[in-house]
């Protein structure tokens, strides 16, 4: 059945912004989607809150909306562009969900709009949780088995029914209250027993645990034929309870036989059916006991997933793609296989490698949050590898998460067999560093502390990870063991090692020496990776397709070529302070260096990258593909292959973030050619005396600073700076350990922190004066060596102080004066010609009292280069690709890549506000005591992402990035409870007299009420929840949902507890709350603003046009 | 299965740092490949073929039509889980010789009753590890299937150039009949589950444990019969359907069953055929048969079936196929066109290769790939559906005919 010709337009709904388990994945996929819909000649509509994505490009669909994805402005876009169906399944669950909300309201049946893709019956089906358990039912399946009590007599029959440990839900109450896991009688009785008393119909549900179990998922598809395919099985190294996002995962699954696979593929392929997936895909996630073999459902998703966009990658079956192409119309075997060009896409890919996929945490951003990992997904991002083996992928899987630790160093002695037993016993606790345990463990048995096949058995006791996978690890254990113990290192050894994952440094750790020693025996010996094809079909068709990963094998399949490649290195794995907008940056250098037409480009690209999530390792993006983990070892390798297949122009190490950046030194002393920006350059930027002399030169001022290396100079220090300081240790990055300290005390308690025994520190303390009223300005600018091109001036909301990363900021800036500006761009030059750059270039100024200071300068791509590019209208990392590749910037505004005249920094005064605003994940985590964790905004970078809000003026522009950023928006009425630090008293009168003229209610604390009442502001004042009394304390209100937003800015240690209360109770019950006096400005601007019918909308296109009209003098 | 090893260190991990056995893999062009010995240790030679599944390797191990060849696994870990009596598709393992690359150290699953090593080493397979099967497999792909041995141990005294001497005397498969090896020696009954619908005479030509299954679960008593059966004994059970199974070797070899099939054909019989039995069915209709380039050997083929425009995700084995006009009715050739009209109601999508036909006018059809998988999907056992109605319909005739 070929398209269908009755649909002309699509609206795409797209997932918002990054958030924990709603990530890159999902821009991955719908601009998978965008594509295709556009190469089928229709005309694609695409709403999608967050900048930073590849899909809300301009050219990715014919009309961008970057607005809230919320019914209202949603039926807003389809009033004005009328589509003929909405596409919900590749924006994730918060498309879906939007998706049932239009249905449910009559919006799409309003404009005569066809849900494609999926129904809202099927939805239904698949999340109703007693509806899906009926489904599995018809198809021969079992769900967990459970009973609904109402007494405790019912708890106890049922438990023997059941057996321990047994799962406590209470029915109806509000985030999963009184839920709980029993062991024993006891624990039944009292949790249940409290459940029965939680639940407003005394009802709670009793299921038997399915914790330990083997999980195992599948992606499946389907098509309007009702032909389905198996795309991949997923196996969770981590047993059930472990959310499969925070699991080690492999692909294909590695411990089933073909009786069981077949059972769930049968089983699969039922409940996709059953649901009634007519178009498209979904998974089905299974548990298994591995004793008995008995098989339960979990549950499925009727949407492209996280899992999916890691099986198109794992297997080159784009999932998103097909998706796209079945919901209008196509069966799969209508639809060729990309990868070998001429099979169709109606099979199932047969792997003949294994994948890894490893989750990347950022606990380390969140101290008192409890790591445990539970059901609840708490990574932030992922890694994945392929290797011809399962202890290859493992191995650079783990050394793909550039984290310090995550792969094991095998450094000092074995674990002695009393350790080893207190390791196995932490082992059941599944947490972040868990793997790091087990791996300790399996080291001790490979050097004979302990007994291996017997540790082997009480490791999958504790922990539930099948003894295949913890014998592969001791396979890796005994190798480094025999490494570390061998007499000389041969060839054999080596080539075992090697094969079995084990990186140039690890064996350099084991041997005592430096991992460039090992390289250097490595090549000598003829040891040296080859690399291989993903081709969907384990080599039984020949593939078209350049998608590699490496093998210490015997035949590499790498052909050779006549254009000069420039190789460009991703950002890796998603995490706090590195996400997807350097992925943006990254994909946008190949599709401008890959561009003939454009000047300076026609190379071939080359990219290299281990992020499953990303666009950028979509094979359709470059040229080449090389899934790869982002160390020296593994990109010289890459290189060197390249450089045999034909001539190298280039690698690119400043568009991936800190990653790459990072490697830049060693791989321009390893003779690899760095391109842009020189890693020399580099440095001096990031070193201070270099940078200091940078900066006196072109006569910029800096905050004062110095640095200490213990406690009494760093008092001296802080003392000749003047406090508040901002300090940190000096080799962290994305503001690690950074604080704003107030006072000498404040700086005790901060070096007894970090140096314990308030000795002397390993690397220095840095040590600024933090200017604590300044408005920070950032600045995104493009240099060639002759012409400077600012991206854009951005103006954050937030004083200085909070990391620019977690900071609202405007585009065009409303506050400065055209003379700053003026005075912005000559500062930005300067630095760009001290520090000789070429490319891209990020400034952080700080405006205080009317002098401009530079806080820092980062010769890179930074976070901000896609927000500037939406909000400008320009490609500007194309650009900055081109410059680093010999272009200039005259060549690029004559070739059309940038505006012919002006840049970002002189926008027209009517141009239209874009606000960013940032999405934080403090939800997510619980202290080990259960609690929320703080929210304060600090220095140290703590947000998941971004959106954009774009309007007319500031307030309505900000108005609608709080929508976007939290779902309900602002209020427009009702009670706003204000607390704020003594500070910051004086300056909150006025913002709270407005709400309170717009008819809000005020609620205060004591002291807080004090002051707004001497102002003549009415308000109520409420007991904190220290203090003793009767009456609802303020965290009740907030608790019982009568509170609509809360300002509550942090103070001193004494009101510390309890603002940590209010800001915990508000994060809990998700109710709007700001911790700045800026924020909340800008909040009450936007509420004052706010309009009573729907926002209006633009598209970017029109916001673009407009630009370019505007600035070739045609009326606006 | 044959009786569990005995060996003493069977329940150690293999371990791959002591310096493991060689073992070499020799393609007739002269390609020399350095492995790892696994399995049993000796020279094995045959025809060396790839196969894609990524699960059933016990199976694939003991289908009979593997019988004589040497087959490279592409999956990368073979013996996960172990191996079991139950995953056994036939009474013992055909395949000579065996390649993999990274053989499993230890197994882990609640089916397994021994290690795969244990059962190649008792089956006698010669096998090889730790080699690049992915090269291997695209040297198959590029230049065809090709003669191949497996050597280890002993084996390996003689020389490189030796070994390839030795795998290019080997006979090639075209022209090679393996029935007497595969078939059983006696007739054998198999009663059906439940009330009987009927009885199919099934020919064993090399036929896996599932095929019969699938229709002693329909209800049908089914009679295993020797590859030699004449026709007066296959009518002597007076039949309501007569089965060719699967089986190794060149159809174009198999003139008896060619023969015994019209034989059946010609009494009037409901036919259904599987594999070789589909590449027979095509010869006793006066179609020809060829070799493939590399053959189809794995469980992620897929396959239109014309009549219903749907595609099922297949399990195959075959090196041979069978020469249909693709396009349209055709008249089968034999016997001045006796058999009346053929169609190709099924086709490989990956490479058009006719996987299924038709006879319009006789109760005849046969499909080149495996319905009854083990190992592979389901998708395809509505044919043994077909078996069934053809089976009744048959039977309401024979009872319209009677009354």
């Amino acid at each position: 059945m070929p398209r269908r010709t009755d649909l002309t337009s699509v609206l795409v709904i797209g997932s918002g912004p990054i958030v924990i388990g709603q990530a890159a994945e999902f821009d991955y996929s719908g601009t998978q989607a965008c594509r295709v819909l556009r190469e089928e000649g229709l005309r694609v509509i695409l709403v999608n809150s967050n900048p930073a994505t590849i899909m809300t490009d301009p050219d990715i669909a014919d009309a961008t909306y970057i607005e809230p994805i919320d019914p209202d402005i949603i039926r807003s876009i389809i009033a004005a562009e009328r589509p003929d169906a909405i596409l919900p399944t590749l924006g994730g669950q918060t498309a879906l969900n939007a998706a049932v909300a239009l249905s449910e309201r009559g919006t799409l049946e309003e404009f005569g709009v066809e849900m494609i893709g999926a129904s809202l019956e099927s939805i239904q089906k698949a999340e109703d949780r007693q509806l899906f358990k009926e489904v599995v039912d018809r198809v021969g399946g079992e769900s967990a088995r459970s009973r609904i009590c109402h007494s405790t007599a019912d708890l106890l029959s049922a438990a023997e029914e059941l057996g321990y440990p047994i799962v406590v839900r209470p029915s109806f109450t509000m985030g999963g209250l009184g839920s709980g896991m029993a062991y024993d009688e006891a624990e039944l009785l009292r949790i249940g027993g409290d459940g029965l008393h939680y639940s407003p119909t005394t009802e709670v549900l009793l299921e038997e645990s399915i914790l330990g179990w083997k999980e195992f998922e599948l992606e499946l598809m389907r098509d309007r034929n009702d032909n389905c395919v198996v795309v991949c099985s997923i196996e969770n190294v981590d047993a059930v309870g472990v959310h499969t996002g925070d699991s080690l995962t492999v692909a294909p699954a590695l411990t089933l036989s073909d009786v069981e696979t077949q059972i769930l593929r049968d089983l699969g392929m039922g409940i996709i059916r059953e649901v009634g997936v007519d178009t498209g895909g979904c998974n089905v996630q299974f548990a298994i006991h591995p004793e008995t073999g008995r098989i339960v459902v979990i549950e499925m998703n009727p949407r492209v997933s996280r899992s999916s966009a890691l099986a198109s990658k794992a297997t080159g079956f784009p999932i998103a793609k097909l998706a796209a192409r079945l919901a209008i119309g196509y069966t799969l075997d209508e639809i060729r296989n990309d990868i070998t060009g001429t099979t169709p896409a109606s099979f199932e890919p047969a792997l003949d490698y294994v994948v890894v996929k490893t989750p990347r945490f950022a606990f380390e951003k969140f101290p008192v949050a409890d790591p445990t990992l539970t059901t609840t997904m708490k990574s932030v991002g992922e890694a994945m590898a392929l290797g011809r083996n399962f202890t290859e992928a493992l191995g650079k899987a783990q050394r793909s998460l550039d984290v310090k630790g995550a792969v094991l160093d095998y450094a000092g002695t074995p674990p002695a067999a009393t350790e080893v037993a207190a390791l196995i016993d932490a082992c059941r606790t599944p947490t972040d560093m868990r793997l790091v345990a087990i791996q300790r463990v399996l080291w001790a048995a490979a050097e004979g502390q302990v007994e291996p096949a017997e540790t082997i058995e009480r490791l999958m006791e504790a922990t539930g990870i099948d003894r295949w996978f913890l014998d592969q690890m001791l396979l890796v254990a005994e190798i480094a063991a025999e490494v570390r113990t061998s007499k000389v290192l041969d060839a054999q050894l080596l080539a075992l090692a090697k094969r079995h994952g084990l990186s140039d440094d690890q064996i350099g750790r084991l041997r005592g020496q430096h991992g460039d020693v090992i390289k250097g025996v490595r090549e000598a010996l003829g040891i040296n990776p080859v690399y291989k094809t993903v081709d969907t079909c384990a080599a039984e068709f020949a593939s078209a397709t350049p998608y590699h990963y490496s093998s210490y094998d015997q035949e590499t399949e790498i052909e050779p070529r006549e254009r000069p490649a420039v190789l460009i290195l991703g950002s890796g794995p998603n995490r706090i302070g590195q996400g997807i907008e350097f992925d943006y940056s990254c994909v946008h250098a190949a599709l401008a260096l890959g561009n003939r037409d454009l000047p300076g480009g026609g190379y071939e690209t080359v990219m290299i990258n281990c992020n499953p999530e990303t666009v950028s390792t979509d094979y359709d993006i470059a040229d080449r593909l090389y899934f790869e983990p982002l160390t020296f070892e593994d990109v010289v390798e890459v290189y060197e292959a390249e450089l045999a297949a034909g001539p190298v122009a280039g690698i690119i190490v400043q568009l991936g973030g800190q990653t790459p950046l990072s490697l830049a030194r060693h791989l321009e002393e390893a003779g690899l050619p760095v391109i842009g920006t020189s890693p020399s350059a580099i440095d001096a930027a990031e070193d201070r005396g270099h940078f200091g002399a940078v900066l006196a030169d072109a006569n910029l001022p800096a905050p004062p600073y110095g640095t200490a290396w213990g406690l009494a100079d760093a008092t001296e220090v802080a003392a000749a700076v003047g406090y508040p300081v901002l300090v940190r240790p000096s080799y962290v990055l994305g503001g690690r350990g950074m604080e704003i300290v107030y006072d000498e005390p404040g700086l005790i308690d901060y070096v007894g922190r970090n140096l314990p025994d308030g000795g002397r520190a390993e690397a220095p303390i840095l040590i600024d004066r933090f200017l604590d009223t300044a408005i920070e300005i950032d600045v995104d600018a493009l240099y060639d060596g002759t012409d400077l091109y600012i991206g854009g001036i951005m103006e954050h909301i937030e004083e200085a102080g909070i990391h620019s990363g977690d900071s609202a900021c405007t585009l065009p800036p409303v506050a400065l004066s055209d003379a700053m500006i003026e005075r912005i761009r000559e500062s930005t030059l300067g630095i760009a010609e001290g520090v000789g750059v070429r490319g891209l270039l990020n400034v952080q100024y700080a405006l205080a009292q009317g002098i401009l200071y530079v806080l820092e300068a980062n010769p890179r791509a930074s976070r901000t280069v896609p927000f500037v590019a939406k909000a400008t209208g320009v490609h500007l990392a194309q650009a900055a690709a081109l410059v680093m590749a010999g272009s200039t910037v005259a060549e690029l505004r004559d070739g059309g890549v940038l505006p012919a005249e002006g840049d970002g920094a002189d926008l027209p005064d009517d141009f239209p506000i874009a606000v960013k605003e940032a999405v934080l994940p403090f939800k997510r985590f619980r202290t080990r005591e259960g609690r929320a964790v703080d929210s304060v905004l600090g220095p140290e970078m703590r947000s998941t992402g971004e959106v954009m809000g774009l309007d007319a003026t500031f307030p309505l522009a900000f108005a609608k990035s709080q929508l976007a950023i939290a779902g309900q928006g602002l209020p427009t009425s009702g009670s706003v409870f204000v607390s704020v630090a003594d500070s910051d008293k004086r300056s909150v009168v006025l913002p709270v007299a407005r709400l309170a003229a717009l008819g809000f209610e005020i609620l205060t604390t004591e002291g807080t009420g004090k002051v707004l009442r001497r102002s003549g502001i009415p308000c109520r004042s409420l007991r904190k929840a220290s203090q003793p009394g009767d009456g609802a304390s303020v965290i009740d209100l907030i608790e019982s949902g009568d509170v609509d937003l809360v300002l509550n800015t942090p103070s001193g240690s004494d009101a510390r507890a309890d603002g940590y209360a209010i800001r915990a109770a508000a994060t809990s019950m998700d109710v709007p709350m700001i911790t700045t006096l800026q924020e909340f400005s800008a909040a009450v601007q936007a509420i004052e603003a706010l309009p009573e019918e729907p926002f209006a909308v633009t598209s970017l296109q029109d916001h673009t046009r407009r630009l370019k009209d505007t600035r070739s003098g045609l009326p606006a | 299965m044959t009786s569990p090893t005995t060996r003493a260190e069977s329940t150690r991990p293999r371990s791959l740092l002591t310096r493991p056995d060689p073992a070499l893999l020799v393609l007739e062009d002269g390609t020399v490949l350095r492995g790892s010995a696994y399995g049993a240790r000796g020279a094995r030679m045959g025809e060396v073929v790839f196969a894609t599944g990524m699960t059933g390797y016990q199976e694939t191990l003991s289908d009979p039509s593997y019988v004589g060849q040497i087959v490279v696994q592409t999956a990368p870990h073979i013996g996960n889980t172990g191996a079991t009596s139950q995953d056994m598709e036939s009474r013992k393992v055909w395949v000579r010789g065996y390649a993999v690359r990274d053989a499993s150290r230890i197994h882990s699953s609640w089916r397994a009753e021994q290690s795969l090593d244990e059962l190649l080493e008792s089956e006698d397979v010669v096998g090889i590890a730790d080699i690049d099967t992915r090269m291997l497999t695209r040297r198959l792909r590029e230049s065809g299937t090709m003669r191949g041995g497996v050597f280890s141990g002993d084996a390996l005294t003689a020389s490189e150039e030796e070994l390839v001497e030795r795998v290019r005397e080997q006979p090639p498969m075209h022209g090679a009949s393996f029935f007497d090896e595969v078939t059983i020696a006696q007739p054998v009954v198999l009663e059906p589950e439940g009330e009987p619908i009927g009885t199919v005479a099934a020919l064993d030509l090399g036929i896996k444990g599932a095929t019969p299954r699938r229709m002693t679960e329909r209800g049908l008593r089914v009679h295993l019969l020797p590859a030699s059966t004449p026709l007066e004994d296959l009518l002597a059970i007076a039949p309501d359907a007569v089965f060719f199974s699967n089986g190794p070797g060149d159809p174009a070899a198999a003139d008896p069953q060619v023969e015994l099939l019209r034989g059946a054909l010609d009494a009037g019989l409901p036919f259904f055929g599987i594999c070789l039995g589909n590449q027979l069915l095509g010869r006793a209709l006066g179609f020809s048969t060829y070799k493939l380039k590399y053959g189809h050997r794995g469980i992620n083929q897929p396959v239109l079936d014309r009549e219903t425009g749907k595609v099922e995700i297949t399990s195959q084995n075959h090196g041979f196929a069978l020469d249909v006009p693709l396009q349209g009715e055709s008249t089968a050739p034999h016997g001045d066109g006796r058999y009346g009209r053929v169609v190709v109601s099924h086709v490989g999508l990956n490479d058009d290769v006719v996987e299924g036909i038709r006879c319009l006018d006789i109760p005849a059809y046969s499909v080149q790939y495996h319905p009854e998988a083990a190992s592979g999907p389901h998708d395809a056992s509505y044919l043994f559906d077909r078996l069934v109605d053809m089976v009744r319909s048959r039977r309401a005739q024979a009872t319209g005919k009677e009354s």
